[in-house]
């Protein structure tokens, strides 16, 4: 299957035009021995049936998809409504590009508006871009801002921060020659003290998550006042889910705030594509990197949306731009902006209580079992880490056999945490599989 | 004609709702015992109130306002605005590719495993090189994996003078902009007068202080560099690498191989030539592919197979580290594979092959109502400028573009590359009929023949779309990037 509507005769005819007797002659400026011969090693060509039924074998090896998950991690099972598909199914969005013709792209350019509109809503920020690869690519641009902000080298990044997250920090930091620094925990929130004892003047941000990678609710009064002081720039990594409930980061003096987009109406779909959150206050308004959408009106004073703030970008800058990012996840912020459309101001409330209230049903019944216990005393959202009577990686294991993923082994990415086990819950999870969880733990003590 | 749709903030009343929920089966607790008090939000966030009647609709009518390949010719040069199959959508769309989330064991995802180990081979065999990571989320995101793979060869070698890279002044901005955020400095060369790298001043620039060279080829002119295999044995000879900006692979599928050429180090754009949807700017998807002696630099994850059973590899000890979270952009990998197994490796030469076919006849059907900077056969784009029509009658690249809307077809990019004045740079793809080429050359001669006739109309289009000529200077001036509520 190929989708090319030229035939034999039309390009008979364009070769005339051109002047040329067969396509071979255009790719006369290539070496012969630059030309590559014979047929790549590749499988034949598939009619759009072979193809559909190939990918569908594929896509039912994939038999997680029948399981009830309790992973979270960073990645959450919320639910999709159907409307976010449908908008994202329109071609007039998924067939653009990048909207550089504004007359044209009114569409692309007004949900960003919006989408622009709706995280500076719910993070308190001054201004948010059109997004990021993701919340841990956000997270590394980040520090690079406070960087170039602070003229500073060191970044402080606490070990509650997703792993990934903190990885990527790495690569980019490396890159940059800024030197990474983690902060110790206890009682699984970042360890004030430790944070203190590492701030100083040639700190240029401190990176912590809010709730942790463990689920927990940091101190960030505390940590906020101690960084405030050192005049480093503050970074605060969200689940923008929570944001319905919790109170906005600016609040607590946020700088730059990241997140995970993808539990705004993106699928787990195995890692991504998701959406990359980013917004900060106004001082950092021209150091941020990515697109930026702004209103502006036309020669006859309609309303109209357009690209701007571009000389911060890299296709103008070159190498003096405040990143090299490019593209964004478009798809992704409008799933986003569909996806708050439809849960609104009362939605978005209504599943984050779901979510707390869920969440703490089931962490009431697990530590009840003997033998399993919270790990920590910290308030809570929708994760929260539990204590095991065995390694973790045995309880995922058996509780495999009843069709449950019963959560993240906390010992992959701290080998101090072996028995300890993350479980995420949303507004998905119904008691009765709440209930079949603690039943397969309550068989394990 | 010019009826903008309100924003959807300006449609919500209090009390209208979309959503519903399940009625709660636990036990219900009073927040304020589960969640401190203080921590909680005091001020709702203002997100809009609307029915699923108000936001389908509004969001369909805005859809409307839109151009898209599905609307029509989209000849954006270097952005490969190719037809994206419909199958692929479907096959993205699967529950079982999209139900799966990133941590669950190997065991229950093998589908998803072996579609990314088998599309990282096919990459691998079209580029000529040996390995790739799927794990970059677009170009640029690749072009920074594979700068910082190149440093960290040279570091491997305790070879830490090479603080340069080498880059065309026809290269996109993402290469400088690369270079720089892996720590690089920029040295731009000179274009000769073919349109290639101009080879002296590579011989003068190339020395012990350059990590390598950033090649994009055909370059940005559409243009194939004849002389690659001096380039080649230039660079390499003095100690440095071959990165090929491969974003746009599209005339050289199955005909010439980037790893063939010499390259050390590439990454491709699926959302150019493999055929997967822009998304009104993303997701895309950027792959990176190396030869041997790179593979230990890779970024992690890689997908492996072993003992029956594909699994994630982690195991990389001078790893140059993770891009982002988890393994790449799955679903775009998984329109991508769809497309290369529609394909197939004659399908994939077929494309190529047309590509620059339809490219050379466009370029031919307007080449004399406009100038041609490199007078060549192109590859899959090419560069024309309205030079002696701007200096006759005042009307710019531009103008032209803005008049092209009012014919119904996206422009071809403005302004790009930065050595050709006032350059508009067409990519028509393999995917557009010859009579939507002639459509558009009509367009293109009819627009250089207004200019003459009535240089009024082309310099005060468009005239037929939704808003009129916007004014970025003062969206820049009074920045307005968000809504708010009137008081």
């Amino acid at each position: 299957m190929n989708f090319l509507p030229n035939t034999d005769k039309d390009r008979e005819e364009m070769l005339k035009v051109i002047g040329v007797s067969s396509v071979e002659e255009l790719f006369g400026d290539i070496p012969p021995e630059l030309r590559f011969k014979g047929d790549l090693k590749l499988p034949p060509a598939l009619s759009e049936f072979e193809l559909a039924r190939h990918m569908e074998e594929l896509a039912a090896k994939n038999t997680a998809q029948d399981y009830v998950s309790f992973i979270g991690a960073g990645a959450y099972d919320h639910y999709i409504p159907a409307v976010v598909g449908h908008v994202l199914g329109r071609s007039e969005f998924y067939t653009a590009y990048t909207p550089y013709q504004p007359e044209i792209s009114q569409a692309v350019l007004q949900s960003i508006y919006e989408y622009q509109t709706m995280i500076c809503e719910l993070t308190g920020m001054d201004a948010a871009n059109a997004s990021m690869y993701d919340g841990a690519s956000a997270a590394a641009e980040s520090v690079t801002i406070a960087a170039g902000l602070t003229r500073r080298k060191r970044a402080l990044v606490s070990k509650t921060v997703h792993p990934e997250t903190r990885a990527v920090i790495s690569t980019y930091a490396d890159a940059r020659d800024i030197v990474v620094e983690e902060i110790d925990y206890t009682q699984g929130v970042t360890d004030v003290e430790s944070l203190a004892a590492k701030l100083g003047d040639d700190v240029a941000c401190v990176v912590i998550q809010q709730p942790n990678f463990f689920g927990a609710l940091e101190p960030v009064d505390e940590i906020s006042a101690k960084v405030k002081q050192s005049g480093a720039a503050f970074i605060v990594s969200v689940n923008p889910m929570t944001l319905g409930l919790l109170r906005p980061p600016a609040e607590y003096g946020a700088d730059i705030v990241v997140g995970e987009g993808q539990v705004f109406g993106s699928p787990m779909a195995f890692g991504g594509p998701y959406l990359g959150i980013l917004a900060v206050t106004h001082k950092l308004l021209r150091r941020m990197p990515g697109r930026l959408v702004g209103m502006t009106t036309d020669d006859q004073g309609n309303r109209g949306f357009v690209l701007t703030l571009q000389t911060r970008e890299q296709h103008i800058r070159r190498e003096r731009a405040t990143s090299n990012i490019c593209s964004n996840q478009a798809l992704n912020a409008l799933a986003a902006v569909v996806y708050l459309s439809w849960a609104g101001k009362q939605g978005l409330r209504e599943i984050g209580e779901q979510c707390v209230q869920k969440a703490a049903y089931l962490a009431g019944k697990i530590s009840e079992i003997d033998g399993f216990s919270l790990a920590w005393e910290a308030p809570f959202f929708n994760e929260f880490a539990i204590k095991c009577p065995v390694d973790a990686e045995q309880v995922l294991e058996a509780l495999l056999e009843q069709n449950i993923l019963a959560g993240y082994p906390l010992g992959r990415a701290y080998p101090e945490l072996k028995q300890y086990l993350l479980i995420a819950v949303t507004e998905k999870r119904t008691k009765q599989e709440m209930d079949a969880l603690v039943a397969g733990l309550e068989g394990l003590a | 004609m010019r009826r903008p749709e309100p924003l959807i903030f300006e449609i919500s009343k209090p009390g209208r709702k979309a959503y519903s929920l399940p009625a709660l089966d636990v036990p219900a607790k009073s927040i304020d015992e589960l969640l401190p008090q203080g921590e909680l939000r005091k001020q709702p966030a203002e997100l809009p109130e609307v029915s699923e009647v108000d936001l389908v609709r509004h969001f369909t009518r805005l859809s409307q306002l839109n151009h898209g390949v599905d609307i029509g010719f989209y000849p954006l040069g270097s952005c490969t605005m190719k037809y994206n199959p419909k199958i692929n959508e479907y096959a993205a769309n699967l529950p079982g590719f999209n139900r799966i989330h990133p941590y669950v064991p190997e065991d229950l995802a093998q589908g998803a495993l072996q579609l990314m180990y088998e599309l990282q081979y096919y990459l691998a065999e079209i580029a000529g090189m040996d390995h790739v990571s799927l794990q970059p989320a677009a170009g640029a995101h690749g072009e920074l994996a594979g700068i910082l793979i190149i440093r960290a060869y040279h570091r491997s070698r305790n070879d830490l003078k090479r603080t340069k890279i080498l880059i065309p002044d026809s290269a996109h901005g993402t290469n400088p902009a690369s270079a720089a955020l892996a720590g690089y400095t920029v040295v731009e060369l000179p274009t000769d007068e073919r349109g290639g790298v101009d080879v002296e001043a590579l011989e003068a620039a190339m020395d012990e202080t350059v990590a390598g060279l950033m090649l994009t080829n055909p370059n940005t002119l559409g243009l194939f560099d004849e002389n690659i295999q001096r380039i080649e044995k230039i660079v390499h000879d003095r100690g440095g690498l071959l990165y090929y900006d491969g974003a746009n692979a599209n005339a050289i599928l199955g005909i010439s191989r980037p790893g063939d050429m010499g390259f050390d180090v590439l990454h491709f754009n699926l959302h150019k030539t493999f055929g997967t949807p822009h998304g009104g700017g993303g997701p895309g998807s950027g792959p990176v592919a190396v030869k041997d002696f790179l593979e230990p630099f890779l970024p992690v994850p890689t997908v492996v197979y072993e003992d029956g059973k594909y699994r994630l590899n982690y195991d990389r000890p001078h790893t140059i580290g993770q891009m982002k979270s988890f393994y790449g952009n799955f679903l775009v990998m998984v329109k991508a594979y769809a497309y290369i197994r529609s394909l197939g490796p004659d399908g994939l030469r077929q494309a190529s092959r047309d590509a620059v076919l339809n490219a050379n006849y466009l370029l031919s059907r307007v080449r004399d109502y406009y100038d041609v900077p490199y007078d060549r056969y192109c590859k899959h784009e090419f560069v024309v400028a309205p030079l002696k029509i701007k200096k006759e009658t005042g009307v710019r690249t531009l103008d032209i573009s803005k008049r092209l809307l009012d014919y119904g077809v996206h422009p071809p990019t403005n302004y790009f590359p930065l050595i050709v004045d006032e350059a508009l740079m067409i990519e028509p793809t393999e995917t557009e009929s010859k009579e939507t080429l002639d459509y558009f050359a009509d367009a293109l001669i009819a627009i250089a023949k207004e200019a003459y006739e009535d240089p009024d109309k082309v310099k005060s289009a468009p005239h037929t779309t939704v808003v009129g000529r916007l004014d970025e200077a003062g969206a820049a001036r009074n920045l307005n990037i968000r809504w708010r509520k009137p008081e």
